[in-house]
């Protein structure tokens, strides 16, 4: 009549037992369908917003879904470099269209755009788009034209826009003044390293995301080894043409006072002098965005 | 007990009969009857995709609703009704009670489900003037929507153990909500870090995932599910149905009643 | 079929049977519903529980029927502990102001209940019809039972009560809102079972059913059983038993045939004699030179009975309260 402990604790251990078996099979489910389930339904949808009359008035918490389902997407396969990247543009514009104030889906959004493949979608062309939409839905918030500048200068390779960019977004209240700068330097030097790693900088200083943060983290190390290596190259052809031959190791600029000690890359290897002058690095799969005398990007 | 079994089971299913839970149908059926010119009018080349999203959406939605409010009172009804005294008193086991008013409430949604499948086949038929082999995947649509109600049920009929009507409609109306995102949850979960992350991913599979069992748009678009799905779909469904109607029972079979 | 009776086997034994509740918004205060019980009714029995409201009653039977657990103490029917559902084969059980489904019809709910008793499908549309037929609604049809008034639907209680022809019947206050001609049926009823041998257990408040009907009596109180009573004892308002004290112990040897429930304190014994043999009692202690101190009529109803168990003690509380 007092209920027996054993038997409620059997029953609990079944419930449980029986939940995790649960688990099992909708972890099964979960692997063969993917996130691309839900996500197909983006392709069916004529338009953002649709979707925003369906939410019935919680459309920013259906952008805050859209938005994590962006990231999904675009993170499962930029983990696996395995590119295929065609419904990241319609994922980042309907969540903008439910709410687009949501800044962080067009910052970040459109770098996931403009990246290269397989880093990223290689769809520069649409990410400035998608920057001015958010730069119109939010015409104070300066640091978009920083984004858009950015899309412009490193993915577009438009100087001149890059600098419209970086000039607009220079006179909006608030903007801080390396902006101007910015715009001074897109109209000057047009490509150059120093102004990609500054650009560089900034993104990784200013991200919310981490998987930008780390591209960003890759091409800096990338440029400070190209910038290196440029430099070093320099040294041995100095040492050409006071010694008529190119120097045979590091320690021989050394002696010759045109280096102070063992040259090291950013990763703390020391770099490689070729016999024919040139520099490389040690190991070319730790710079992703080399393009430094035919080593090319690592892949 | 099976006798006693199918006795409370029927007796679950006639009282829902005859609270004119039925009636629902003519609802479903006057919804389609309405949206047909609507539906010729604004979508050209559409109207199957259309139908076959608005029907399917419905006999989800309408079960789903009555799985709530017939749900919340099954057993919360019998105790403050006091009927259950004359239950109690003859030979029925309290897991029987539970079980039989599980099985009669799933009985009367799936009942409702195939009358809703049946009028939805002949709204088909009658736009598209002749059904193909493709549509022999809409039931596998409405299979998943009878997975999904077999989950609604347990964890109405758990809440109905212990909580009152309200609170009970309240948690199950919101569990509903959450188990349609139930992939969106599981993603949220995999964002975040550490601590947070342990506790969000519990949370995440502990939440029923109704999303995987909507394969509404997938069989609009006269894409075809694939077995191995349908299988894990059915065993998940299964054991965690199992799981809470037995939560169900243990809370039960401890309970002091009024 | 007749009841079976097995002259070892109690119908009921009720041994420390208990229950508290925790009140309270932090479930920390206790009140005792229940203290502990001990009671046995014997088979073929017809046992009447009386006590005012509040008294218990309604919470014996519900621990009896399952509906709520005790906190600690046993019982068994028919010799099966109580948690067995099995033994509910044998039980009926009406319960005080019965609420049955509203949406069925009097043979639709007594063919459920059958079904859940385990009446055999094959008897079990005439035993409805019989049943009804018995209860006084045999011409109820198919109409809902939210259409019954409160008396007809007492009757279908008695008759799921029944249905399943227990050996053992518990009524809980089964007089309850109906007229006098409903009373007299349910009387009658009663009767019939009684004669059937079945054994009857029914709580009330009305104590002159109980003296109509019962064996015995016992008396609840504020959770506790205060006293059990054969009902005979209490039949005759005309004395038959007298009570006498007298002072000369020794004299009791030579009457010990003719007085019984003897208290002896010091020189003083006080005994019950049957009043016929009042006469030759006085006599012999006369001889024994013994001292009558009084001789007085036991005149007990079952009214004074039931007044004494639950006023005095209640008296008997309050000093004990004041004095502590």
């Amino acid at each position: 009549m007092k209920h027996n402990r054993k038997v409620t604790v059997i029953g609990a251990a079944l419930v449980i037992a029986l939940f995790a078996g649960s688990v099992i099979g909708r972890r099964q489910v979960e692997a063969i369908q993917g996130p691309q389930a839900t996500l197909d339904e983006v392709l069916y949808l004529p338009s953002g917003k649709t979707v925003k009359r369906l939410s019935l008035g919680y459309s920013s918490l259906m952008a805050d879904i859209y938005w994590t389902r962006a990231v999904q997407y675009f993170g499962s396969r930029h983990l696996k470099h395995s590119g295929g990247y065609e419904l990241l543009y319609p994922l980042l514009d309907i969540t903008t269209d439910l709410d687009p104030q949501l800044i962080v889906a067009y910052e970040s959004g459109s770098i996931f755009l403009s990246q290269r493949v397989p880093e990223g979608a290689g769809q520069p062309d649409k990410a400035a788009a998608l920057v001015e939409k958010g730069i119109h839905a939010n015409p104070s918030y300066w640091r978009l034209y920083f984004t858009l500048g950015f899309i412009h200068y490193m993915d577009r390779h438009d100087y001149k826009a890059a600098e419209q960019a970086f000039q607009k977004g220079s006179e909006v209240p608030g903007a801080l003044p390396w902006m101007k700068v910015m715009a001074a330097r897109m109209a000057e030097k047009g490509e150059d390293a120093e102004t990609a790693a500054y650009l560089w900088k900034t993104i990784y200083d200013t991200t919310s995301d981490n998987m930008i943060k780390d591209n960003a983290a890759k091409h800096l190390i990338s440029l400070r080894a190209e910038a290196d290596m440029a430099e070093l190259e320099r040294r041995t052809q100095a040492y050409r043409e006071r010694f008529g031959a190119n120097p045979a190791n590091w320690s021989e600029l050394v002696r010759a006072g045109l280096l102070r000690g063992v040259p090291m890359d950013p990763n703390g290897a020391p770099y490689k002098l070729q016999p024919d002058g040139t520099v490389q690095v040690e190991d070319p799969s730790q710079y992703s965005y080399l393009e430094h005398h035919g080593q090319g990007p690592a892949r | 007990m099976t006798s006693r079994l199918s006795a409370i089971t029927l007796n679950t299913f006639r009282e829902a009969v005859r609270d004119r839970v039925l009636y629902n149908l003519v609802l479903f059926v006057l919804l389609l009857v309405a949206s047909a010119p609507v539906i010729s009018q604004i979508s050209i080349g559409m109207e199957k995709l259309m139908l076959v999203n608005l029907g399917l959406s419905s006999i989800s939605l309408f079960g789903v609703i009555i799985a709530i409010f017939v749900g919340i009172g099954l057993v919360s009804k019998e105790i403050e009704k006091k009927t259950l005294y004359t239950i109690l008193s003859r030979p029925v086991r309290r897991w029987e009670f539970i079980a039989g008013k599980y099985l009669g409430l799933l009985l009367t949604l799936v009942v409702n489900a195939a009358l809703m499948t049946v009028g939805f086949y002949v709204a088909l038929l009658i736009f598209t003037h002749g059904l193909k082999a493709a549509d022999g995947m809409l039931l596998v649509a409405i299979y998943f929507i009878i997975l999904q109600f077999m989950m609604m049920v347990a964890i109405t009929l758990l809440f109905s153990t212990f909580s009152t009507p309200i609170f009970s409609a309240i948690f199950a109306f919101s569990l509903f909500v959450i188990g349609t995102f139930g992939n969106d949850l599981r993603n949220f979960a995999a964002m975040s870090q550490g601590a947070t992350r342990w506790l969000a991913t519990a949370a995440a599979y502990a939440m029923p995932n109704f999303a995987s069992l909507n394969v509404i748009s997938q069989v609009a678009h006269e894409q075809s599910v694939g077995a191995q799905v349908v299988l894990f779909n059915t065993i998940y469904a299964a054991l965690y149905s199992v799981a809470v109607t037995a939560a169900a029972v243990l809370v039960f079979e401890r309970r002091n009643l009024k | 079929m007749g009841t079976l009776h097995f002259s070892d086997m109690h119908a009921l034994e009720i041994q420390g049977l208990a229950k508290d509740y925790a009140v309270g918004f932090w479930k920390k205060t206790s009140r005792t519903a229940l203290k502990s019980l001990h009671l046995n009714i014997t088979q073929g029995e017809t046992f009447g529980f009386l006590g005012p409201n509040g008294a218990g009653k309604t919470t014996t039977l519900k621990l009896l029927m399952g509906i709520i657990f005790p906190t600690s103490g046993t019982a068994s029917i028919l010799g099966r502990d109580i948690g067995d559902p099995e033994v509910k084969r044998k039980v009926g059980f009406l319960p005080e102001q019965p609420y049955f489904y509203d949406y069925l019809s009097a043979p639709e709910l007594l063919d459920y209940y059958a079904r859940l008793s385990g009446v055999p499908a094959d008897a079990r549309q005439k035993r409805i019809e019989e049943l009804l037929e018995r209860v006084g609604l045999r011409d109820v049809g198919n109409k809902q039972l939210r259409k019954f008034s409160k008396g007809m639907l007492q009757r279908v209680g008695i008759a799921q009560a029944i249905i399943h022809d227990p050996d053992i019947v518990f009524l809980d206050e089964p007089m309850s809102g109906l007229d006098p001609v409903g009373r007299h049926d349910v009387r009658e009823l009663i009767q019939q079972l009684k004669d059937q041998g079945k054994t009857i257990f029914f709580s009330t408040h009305i104590l002159s059913d109980a003296e109509a009907l019962c064996d015995r009596v016992g008396i609840i109180h504020k959770g506790e059983l205060r006293g059990v009573g054969v009902v005979n004892d209490f039949r005759s308002s005309v004395s038959d038993k007298t009570e006498v004290i007298w002072l000369g112990a020794a004299a009791l040897a030579s009457v010990t045939d003719l007085v019984s429930d003897t208290h002896i304190t010091g020189d003083t014994v006080r005994g019950t004699v049957q009043s016929a043999n009042l006469d030759r009692l006085l006599e012999k202690l006369r001889h024994q030179s013994a001292r009558l101190i009084s001789v007085t009529p036991i005149n007990r109803t079952l009214e004074d009975y039931f007044l004494a168990q639950t006023q005095d003690k209640d008296k008997e509380e309050e000093k004990e309260a004041v004095r502590s």
